[in-house]
């Protein structure tokens, strides 16, 4: 093919020893790299041009997020139904045993509106994270085999979840008007607590990710973290009720709660009988704190570990 | 191992001044780490016997999977990489392209080697044609590049040569299909260095044709090329210097008739 090499490459078989150039004699690897202008292999790029390169894969990961929703239920008859049949099971489930049989419902006017506002919203951060665990340790075929910024991964998961979310809200407001609620401009507060819990998904889902990719077990620990997460976040009960009689400090480390935090104003948004005087004080500001510190924070955490990932 | 450029020949130094290098590989090491490999005790209470001596998990078994390789590619070579199974051929490659990190040692590239491959993107639960815009994207194409491409790809793959396959979801598709429509993606985009690693044979008589000629194609615009494949005739065909790997060495590198040679003597 290219006579160049042919000639050059006469008589060479010296065993680990390649020929080269008379010009670019003694030069080691390294210098012969920095002549010729040669860039390290999968070396990490800095953060602005890796969030350049990220912005330049949106298509990307709208389409995987997509595509990996279509087939999540191919198998299944019912298909696409189950995103809102999971949802809406899972308030029955949660309503029966919490509602009916434990009785947390003490004290909360509609509950049902409560209960199921609680879940889902907590289910949203809850997926999030165990897809986020997943998301660089289940794909590393596809990480192995083409370049992308990784972090890709875990935001198209994230988007999977917001996606979803989005059927879940169709089912909760069909709950919340059939439980008496009227629509009012209130209601439009819930896109701006939506938008700011799903940054602060995204960043958690990336922290998990980088931390799922070395630490293998934490896919099978995570559940049950996240169901003591749940259980303190005032899902099925009102933290305001719940710790009127404890010492102050408790009810600030509730309520800080970032899950607590979206959780109280996705209540306030849709509830009329939850008023602002209910919500702990700062309650946009800890929202938007939280999400700005855990969605940049993972982002940066997640790209220091970039061209690690591939190892596995 | 870092000597590899210190080799002078009597080449004359204007053609040294034509030979570009595109790729170089310093003294590369990479270890895998395989959980799940071990032969220890799989037990809970071996487990946590271990967790309490601190003593690391049986289950994890390093791999040493390419040992020390150094080698310079120049632009315009088509190097074979061959070996036999377990050699470390594809690591190598993986390497390279920047997908797995080095333990020690560096890979210096000119632009962005890629794999010729976009298996692990595609989901068999979609159809074909969910399929060629997940892929062209997950390759890096721009939304407006697929959608040009998109018949191209559809036609080249021959997949709707006997009805609309496109559209139905590629689990339903035969080995030979999937295979076809799966290297039709692939090979849709251009490369700097490109790498090919065994896709040559897939598909019937016709299709295989139609793809060594795409191959061909790629290699002319591709500065360089990287081969890995059983096929001793192929390499033969396509590539004009080869590197032979063994356990993770590199045993030889030079002509393809002579390593090829050698090759087959050590195999036989």
């Amino acid at each position: 093919m290219s006579t160049v090499s042919e000639t050059t490459h006469n008589g060479a078989v010296a065993v680990g020893a390649p020929p080269a150039p008379a010009a670019d004699d003694g030069l080691s690897p390294s210098q012969l790299a920095a002549k010729y202008g040669l860039s390290v292999s999968g070396a990490r790029p800095g953060l602005a041009e890796y969030t350049r390169q990220l912005w330049g894969r949106r298509h990307f990961i709208n389409e995987f997020a997509k595509a990996r929703t279509a087939a999540q239920y191919t198998q299944a008859r019912l298909g696409q139904l189950w995103q809102v049949m999971t949802p809406l099971l899972n308030a029955a489930v949660y309503y029966l045993i919490f509602g009916v049989l434990i009785g947390t419902r003490k004290g909360v006017d509609n509950f049902i509106a409560f209960l199921v506002t609680g879940i889902f919203i907590f289910t949203f951060t809850q997926s999030s994270v165990m897809s986020g665990v997943r998301a660089v340790a289940g794909n590393l075929g596809l990480i192995r085999a083409l370049h992308f910024p990784r972090a890709s991964m875990p935001i198209a998961f994230t988007l999977m979840q917001l996606q979803q979310l989005m059927m879940s809200m169709f089912v909760l407001i069909a709950i919340v008007l059939m439980t008496g609620e009227v629509p009012d401009a209130s209601w439009l507060l819930l896109i701006p607590a939506l938008l700011t819990q799903w940054v602060f998904n995204t960043g958690l889902a990336m922290i998990v990710a980088r931390l799922g990719s070395k630490m293998t077990d934490l896919a099978q620990l995570m559940p049950f973290m996240l169901r003591t997460w749940m259980y303190t976040s005032g899902v099925m009960y009102s933290i305001e009720n719940l710790t009127s009689k404890a010492p102050h400090f408790v009810r600030v480390l509730l309520d800080i709660n970032p899950a607590a935090v979206y959780i109280d104003l996705a209540r306030f948004a849709l509830i009329d009988s939850v008023t602002s005087s209910q919500l702990p004080p700062h309650v946009w500001i800890s929202a938007l704190a939280w999400a700005l510190l855990v969605g940049v924070g993972g982002y940066i955490y997640f790209w220091k570990a970039e061209e690690q990932y591939g190892r596995g | 191992m870092a000597v590899a450029e210190q080799q002078s020949l009597e080449t004359p130094a204007q053609k040294a001044d034509a030979r570009v290098p595109t790729v170089i590989v310093d003294d590369v090491h990479i270890v895998y780490k395989v959980y799940g490999a071990g032969t220890g005790k799989g037990s809970a209470t071996a487990a946590l016997g271990r967790l309490l001596l601190r003593r690391g998990s049986p289950n994890v078994r390093r791999v040493h999977a390419v040992k020390g390789v150094t080698f310079t590619a120049y632009r315009g070579e088509a190097i074979g990489i061959i070996g036999s199974n377990g050699s470390g051929k594809s690591t190598l490659l993986r390497a390279i392209a920047g997908l797995l990190p080095p333990e020690r040692g560096r890979v210096y590239t000119d632009g962005q080697p890629s794999l010729l491959g976009v298996n692990a993107a595609l989901m068999n639960d979609l159809t074909g044609a969910t399929n060629v815009i997940l892929g062209g994207l997950a390759m890096g194409m721009s939304r407006e590049e697929v959608r040009g491409r998109y018949q191209g790809i559809v036609d080249f793959s021959g997949i709707n040569e006997k009805g609309d396959f496109i559209s139905l979801p590629m689990r339903t598709y035969s080995s030979g299909m999937a295979a076809r429509l799966r290297f039709s993606i692939a090979a849709a985009k251009n490369h700097d260095v490109l790498m090919i690693d065994e896709a040559l044979a897939t598909g019937d008589r016709a299709f295989q044709r139609r793809s060594e000629e795409r191959i061909r194609e790629l290699r002319k615009e591709a500065g360089t090329v990287f081969l890995v494949s059983h096929n001793n005739n192929s390499i033969r065909d396509t590539c004009d210097r080869v590197v032979w790997l063994e356990k993770g060495e590199l045993l030889m590198d030079g002509p393809t008739d002579e390593v090829i040679k050698a090759y087959e003597k050590h195999t036989k």
